[in-house]
């Protein structure tokens, strides 16, 4: 136990903001992070996960609880005295300074003789891959270059901590696959702590070792990627990350981790979530990619006839539009390979899956 | 990866076709249709700008150096007076046909405007020439033509002194640079060479304007500055609510607000009450008709000018800047001056520029509040244009004034750069 306290960096210790001294937009924030982790805040806007960062970068004041970095409380400490560094939205470049000018804006703050300043300047360009553009101005760069300017520029003084506040919003898919890539090589390479925020959850996926899922100032889940995707706490972070199926029923019985739902196209086995109880209304989850259409080799424990709707054609897979007896919606996603089936319009398929892909929900 | 590769997109190969004669043609044709549609769009307003700016400033250029009035009275004295070498009395002939050109504006009624043009070269001529004038008109013609230089020199004794005649020489040039001598207080002796007037009045206050304009400015940005950057980091409900109050002042008649600080400032007003009665002085200050009501009632109507630009760009600076600037390790007030400061001043400039230029031609709040101690330059210009009836020399200082300004702009281009400019 001692050894993992030591080894806790980052803490956030039941905080709390209000700004209208009504309502709380953070509502008990709890974390233990350790260094080196890649810590992604994922939510809707308004989630409050843009004032906890705010909160650790010192912009905005803690309501209650308390933050401690390395064990020490941090709450009273001013903002340019925290040592974190921070890459903005809209990358926050000096406009009236050149990009080596910008580079060196923190060592020149602390002070740090001119030789070195300028070897340091040469070091984190030339990590960024951006040797060449140290003169320009950044008006001048791409929306791509200006991101790793912002990069560098908040790694060169060796804080210990980065925060990112959906550093890649402003950029174009292709573009945002390449930073992804650029800051999870830097990540690896220099080993610093990051704390990122973003409502893009590929990105989130991609690129995190922990994942805090926000909804309306509360952390709904916090786990790795795949264990977020795979077992989702609660129907929101099943609907939030990743695309789900929802299937209602009602809880028929309850064995162990498996629960017995009775549905309107029958009966189905699934994993049993937190605080569903026998008799309760419930929403079975289920992924798109998670669903067969008969017939498959692939093993099964439940089975469900629907009706087709509709497919669309999206390239690389196709997704099929099926009705519920009910009338609810199920989507399934079929690689686009020669097993991809043709329905008529109206036409009865069954959907079959494993009763370990699915989990029941309470409903509401 | 490959360095700038990452960012870089496919290019199209940059190939010029060359355009087949008829598509250049009709590109052309395109090309000139837009221009005039262009013209016609402006032709109003360049109608209006030519009438109502470009003309008037250049009569006016062209009025402080022309003045054709005494040329256009007495044109053959002129004409006598050409070969004379200004050391004795002129001859007797360019007398005579003094006298005779005086004869004939006294019966025209207009040697009051030769009188006022002389007084003003040599101060006490205005009824030397009117009483001359006045005793000729009644003489005939053959006694002017042979006895008109003694009727003269009868009628007055400066008629027999050089410097009279000089006078008439000088101001009989329809073309001549002493206006914008005497407004750099500086005049043509009789020798030719220039030299200080004796009285001292234009340069001081050329001085004392662009002082007070400095004044006023400074004080409209440690006023406004705060403020604007207050205004453009609150919500938008508080900056709309506080820009109302920042553009009150442009709702109320500039005359009102004047008068209104008359009554805070006079002798018996709000503000000496208040000191008087909190025991504070024992006797009501001096407040009114001084250089610093001037200053403060001055500042008060330019701050909007000040607020407006800066508000409009301080608004496009995001929290960011100053945000980053911290989480680098500068303090607030080093963050401030190396990054917002530099970005904010785009508006800064333009907001001092625009209370500079406006101050230094200001009329009416020193005419109104300040007294003998606040005028500025355009009061004097103003007096020689309704009181002294000395357009020329109005026309001299407006110029000066003008080219004051110009020369400030460009030293403003100079070092600070137009391009720096933003209104919004």
């Amino acid at each position: 136990m001692k050894d993992l306290e030591a080894d806790i960096f980052l803490r956030f210790d039941d905080v709390k903001k209000s700004y209208d001294q009504k309502h709380l937009v953070v509502k008990g924030f709890d974390m233990d992070v350790r260094d080196g982790e890649f810590i992604t805040l994922l939510g809707p806007s308004g989630s409050g996960k843009t004032t906890v960062l705010m909160m650790l970068a010192g912009f905005e004041s803690v309501t209650s609880g308390d933050i401690s970095i390395a064990g020490k409380s941090i709450n009273r400490t001013a903002p340019y005295k925290r040592n974190i560094g921070m890459v903005f939205q809209n990358y926050a470049l000096f406009p009236h300074m050149t990009v080596a000018e910008n580079l060196a804006y923190p060592l020149t703050v602390r002070k740090m003789p001119k030789a070195q300043i300028k070897e340091q300047v040469a070091k984190y360009l030339k990590l960024v891959e951006l040797s060449e553009f140290g003169e320009r101005r950044p008006g001048q760069l791409s929306g791509g270059q200006r991101q790793r300017v912002a990069l560098a520029r908040a790694m060169i003084f060796e804080p210990t901590l980065i925060l990112m506040d959906e550093p890649l919003g402003a950029l174009d898919k292709n573009l945002r696959e390449q930073m992804q890539f650029e800051i999870t090589r830097l990540h690896k390479q220099l080993g610093f702590t990051v704390i990122y925020v973003t409502h893009d959850q590929t990105e989130a996926l991609s690129m995190s070792s922990r994942i805090a899922v926000f909804n309306d100032g509360v952390v709904q889940q916090c786990a790795p990627p795949s264990e977020l995707y795979e077992r989702p706490a609660n129907a929101f972070v099943a609907d939030f990350i990743g695309e789900n199926n929802f299937v209602p029923g009602k809880v028929k019985s309850i064995h162990g981790d498996t629960a017995q739902v009775e549905t309107d196209g029958g009966r189905i086995v699934a994993q049993k979530a937190h605080g569903l109880g026998e008799g309760a209304a419930c929403r079975v989850s289920i992924r798109p990619e998670k669903l067969f259409i008969h017939p498959t080799t692939h093993a099964h424990d439940n089975a469900l006839t629907v009706r087709f709707n509709t497919r669309i054609y999206v390239g690389d897979f196709i997704r099929y539009y099926f009705k519920l007896p009910d009338g609810t919606d199920i989507i399934v996603k079929v690689l686009n390979d020669l097993s991809a089936p043709e329905f008529d319009d109206g036409a009865e398929a069954q959907l079959l899956w494993l009763a370990s892909d699915c989990i029941a929900f309470p409903a509401g | 990866m490959s360095g700038a590769g990452n960012t870089s997109y496919p290019h199209m190969t940059a190939t010029s076709h060359g355009l087949a004669p008829a598509d250049a043609r009709n590109a052309a044709r395109e090309v000139r249709r837009q221009k005039l549609q262009a013209f016609f769009f402006v032709t109003p307003l360049l109608v209006f700008i030519v009438f109502a700016f470009v003309a008037p400033i250049t009569t006016m250029l062209y009025r402080s150096i022309h003045n054709p009035t005494v040329a256009n009275l007495i044109p053959d004295t002129l004409v006598a007076l050409q070969d004379w070498s200004g050391q004795e009395l002129p001859d007797d002939t360019v007398l005579i046909q003094f006298a005779t050109d005086m004869k004939r504006m006294a019966n025209e009624r207009t040697s009051g405007q030769l009188a006022d043009e002389i007084n003003r070269a040599l101060p006490g001529m205005s009824s030397v020439v009117k009483s001359t004038a006045r005793g000729l008109r009644r003489v005939d013609d053959a006694e002017i033509a042979t006895n008109g230089a003694t009727l003269l020199r009868e009628a007055n004794a400066r008629w027999a002194d050089p410097a009279t005649w000089n006078a008439i020489k000088v101001a009989g040039q329809a073309y001549s640079s002493s206006y914008y001598l005497t407004s750099v207080d500086l005049e043509r002796a009789a020798d030719g060479s220039i030299v200080q007037r004796d009285t001292q009045i234009y340069v001081k206050l050329y001085t004392k304007t662009l002082r007070m304009a400095l004044i006023i400015t400074v004080l409209t940005i440690l006023l406004g500055y705060p403020l604007a950057f207050y205004m453009a980091h609150a919500s938008d409900s508080r900056a709309n609510f506080l820009m109302i109050f920042v553009l009150l002042p442009f709702w109320t008649s500039l005359l009102v607000r004047t008068t209104a600080w008359i009554a805070l400032l006079q002798t018996n007003g709000v503000v000496n009450s208040t000191l008087l009665a909190l025991g504070i002085t024992d006797q009501p200050l001096e407040l009114l008709y001084t250089q610093f009501s001037t200053i403060l009632a001055m500042t008060h109507i330019l701050l909007p000018f000040m607020v407006l630009p800066l508000y409009a760009v301080m608004r496009g600076i995001d929290q960011s800047y100053m945000r980053a600037a911290m989480s680098m390790g500068s303090k607030p007030l080093g963050a401030w001056y190396r990054i917002y400061l530099p970005m904010s001043l785009p508006g800064l400039s333009a907001g001092a520029l625009l209370v500079f230029i406006i101050s230094v031609g200001y009329y009416i709040t020193p005419a109104l509040v300040g007294g003998t101690d606040g005028q500025m330059i355009s009061n004097i210009i103003a007096f020689h244009m309704q009181q002294s009836n000395n357009w020329e020399l109005a026309a001299a200082l407006g110029s000066l004034l003008l080219v004051l300004i110009l020369l400030l702009y460009w030293l403003f281009d100079r070092f600070v750069g137009t391009d720096n400019i933003k209104l919004g």
